[in-house]
């Protein structure tokens, strides 16, 4: 059997295969194995209390969803002892997902989560900034650069910063997360989004806009991923359309360690073990022994683009 | 909600289950029944009030992505067997609708939580409209077994769309029929007719599903009848159907205490003096 085991950062995972924040609690335990996961990563937690947002909160568009949740959050004390216990016992690495409106309260709220059952932080910076008009952290350089070092001066635990695909320049988003300190990359959020009924004339959502995830941004989410990976040298865990263990392949050779499934659990809520099986058998199938090995191997041919030219000036 | 449990505390099992179609059709002109078998006992594990998530078959032209929440209409005879009453509404039930016989359909559950109800009841009251009857068929159906006295309040757009004895079928019940042509179906006629019958028959229980009006009418009738519970199955917009993605809440008031809930999870069925008003936002 191929050796799944995977890195991220120093943390030793025994597969790739791990929920997406948000699309997954523990109520899942009821329909696959908790201990067969990578980690377990919780819906994200915001130190604020707050009700999240007006329903419809999802709406169903092709090849994908639409969802305006709104993080709901009953802060973190609630969270910390009435939230966390469920998921420490399994074995497995909890990874807690941060939501937070400014710098500042992102590194309170992680400081505050750095307790010895939790495996890392994955600090949410594509949720919006109320110090930048409700601007996501993560569209520009330099407030993913000031979130990020806001974390890292306050927790040494491994830390994940969780990147949006709506940014114009990815790379430089990434690589001020990497210079602020951050420990992962997790690529990527949902795609911003929108939807109407063209008979009621009413948005689909509740919220107007939400987020697009499920197959339609697999190859968007593909794409940031490989971007980051020319961009960094932290680990990258790609997230965006998993469906299968072809899907997970795919976004390792683009350059993820790690993988995150979210929306493909609302079709199947017992796929990630799935994919699990999926991957070894992929592994077996194509002599790979250890899946790590996969990461960032991509075929390029660099020299194609001038074969072509040469190529091509054959034509009249 | 409780979100507080051991990891050693039993689970009941949630699973995509793959179904072969054993009957499927029109029961008139806008409802069809659909009755499906799987290997697995789901029969037996399945309680009145509980729903499937479906997954609907993708088409040359048409191809629906979440899986469709519903209503159990009935259980059995056999241990794997499910049935399903819908209305063709929308991309989903509309490419349900086109799988045949012998054909295959994934669903996921059993899921959300039942109807309360016990068997020392003397009489029980059901007010449905339209196809909201099919969550509350299985109750009538358990009601019978124990021999509670039923009775029975539809609300139908017309005769054709009435579907009385497929709510019974074949249990005993006093039976009530209302349509809109007529008038009989409208709030106030519809006020005096269950006034009447809380003030006469003093249900131990009533039941609802399918019309918010009827739903808000009886909570207001109810607050006449501290002794009777009332129960009404609901619906929201969802898309997990386990309680994770917290698409389906809807706001409650328990017991003074304002609270978001997930229909799917702490639901489908809630006391009827526990929901608000307010139903949509969007």
């Amino acid at each position: 059997l191929a050796d799944l085991s995977v890195r991220i950062g120093e943390l030793v995972l025994r597969n790739p295969v791990m929920p997406a924040s948000g699309c997954f609690a523990i109520e899942y335990r009821e329909a696959l194995d908790l201990t067969q996961l990578g980690a377990l990563v919780i819906k994200s937690v915001s130190p604020a209390s707050r009700a999240g947002n007006p329903t419809p909160r999802v709406a169903e568009t092709h090849g994908g969803m639409l969802n305006s949740i709104g993080i709901p959050s009953k802060g973190l004390d609630y969270y910390r002892h009435h939230v966390l216990p469920a998921y420490t016992g399994y074995g497995t690495p909890v990874v807690v997902s941060i939501s937070a409106d400014t710098a500042e309260s992102f590194g309170e709220a992680c400081e505050g989560v750095s307790l010895p059952e939790v495996a890392a932080i994955e600090a949410n910076i594509s949720c919006p900034n109320l110090e930048a008009d409700g601007m996501a952290f993560a569209m520009s350089p330099e407030t993913t650069y000031k979130a990020v070092r806001a974390i890292r001066s306050k927790t040494a635990h491994p830390f994940w910063v969780k990147l949006t695909p709506n940014a114009s320049n990815i790379a430089a988003v990434a690589r001020a997360a990497e210079d602020a300190g951050a420990d992962a990359i997790v690529m990527g959020n949902t795609v911003l989004g929108m939807a109407i009924d063209v008979r009621s004339r009413k948005p689909k959502l509740g919220n107007v806009m939400g987020g697009l995830s499920g197959p339609a941004i697999k190859p968007i989410a593909l794409r940031l991923v490989h971007q980051c990976y020319r961009a960094v040298r932290i680990p990258i865990i790609g997230c965006g359309g998993i469906q299968t263990a072809e899907d997970a392949a795919e976004f390792m050779l683009a350059g993820a360690s790690a993988v995150q499934v979210g929306t493909a659990s609302f079709r199947d809520p017992g796929v990630m073990p799935k994919i699990v099986e999926g991957l070894e058998r992929l592994c077996a199938e194509t002599g790979v022994a250890c899946v790590r090995e996969l990461t960032g191997q991509v075929e390029l041919d660099r020299q194609l683009s001038d074969r072509w030219l040469r190529f091509a000036q054959q034509s009249g | 909600m409780s979100e507080i449990m051991s990891p050693c505390e039993k689970a009941h099992g949630v699973a995509s289950y793959r179904c072969r179609i054993q009957e499927h059709g029109w029961v008139n002109r806008r409802y069809r029944y659909i009755r499906v078998e799987s290997e697995a006992a789901l029969a037996r594990v399945t309680k009145p009030g509980q729903f499937y998530q479906l997954k609907c078959p993708v088409t040359d032209d048409r191809q629906p992505f979440l899986l469709r929440p519903m209503s159990v209409y009935g259980t059995g005879p056999g241990d794997g067997q499910i049935e399903f009453l819908y209305n063709v509404t929308g991309l989903g039930t509309g490419t349900l609708a086109t799988l045949e016989c012998g054909d295959h359909l994934d669903i996921v559950g059993p899921l959300g939580n039942q109807f309360t109800f016990r068997p020392e009841y003397e009489r029980v009251l059901f007010v449905a409209r339209g196809v909201g009857l099919a969550t509350m068929a299985p109750l009538v159906q358990r009601a019978a077994r124990s021999g509670v006295a039923i009775t029975s309040v539809l609300s139908a757009r017309s005769r054709d769309d009435l579907l009385d004895k497929a709510f019974l079928r074949g249990a005993n019940a006093q039976q009530y029929i209302t349509f809109d042509h007529d008038g009989s179906s409208a709030v106030e006629a519809m006020e005096i007719l269950l006034a009447r019958l809380l003030e006469e028959q003093r249900p131990d229980a009533v039941y609802t599903c399918g019309s918010h009006r009827l739903l808000m009418l009886l909570q207001r009738l109810l607050a006449a009848h501290p002794r009777i519970v009332g129960e009404a199955a609901l619906e929201q917009r969802m898309a997990c159907g386990m309680g994770v993605c917290l698409s389906c809440v809807r706001l409650f008031d328990c017991g003074g205490e304002r609270q978001f809930l997930r229909v799917c999870r702490e639901g489908p069925v809630f006391p009827i003096r526990d929901v608000l008003g307010e139903v949509e936002f969007g």
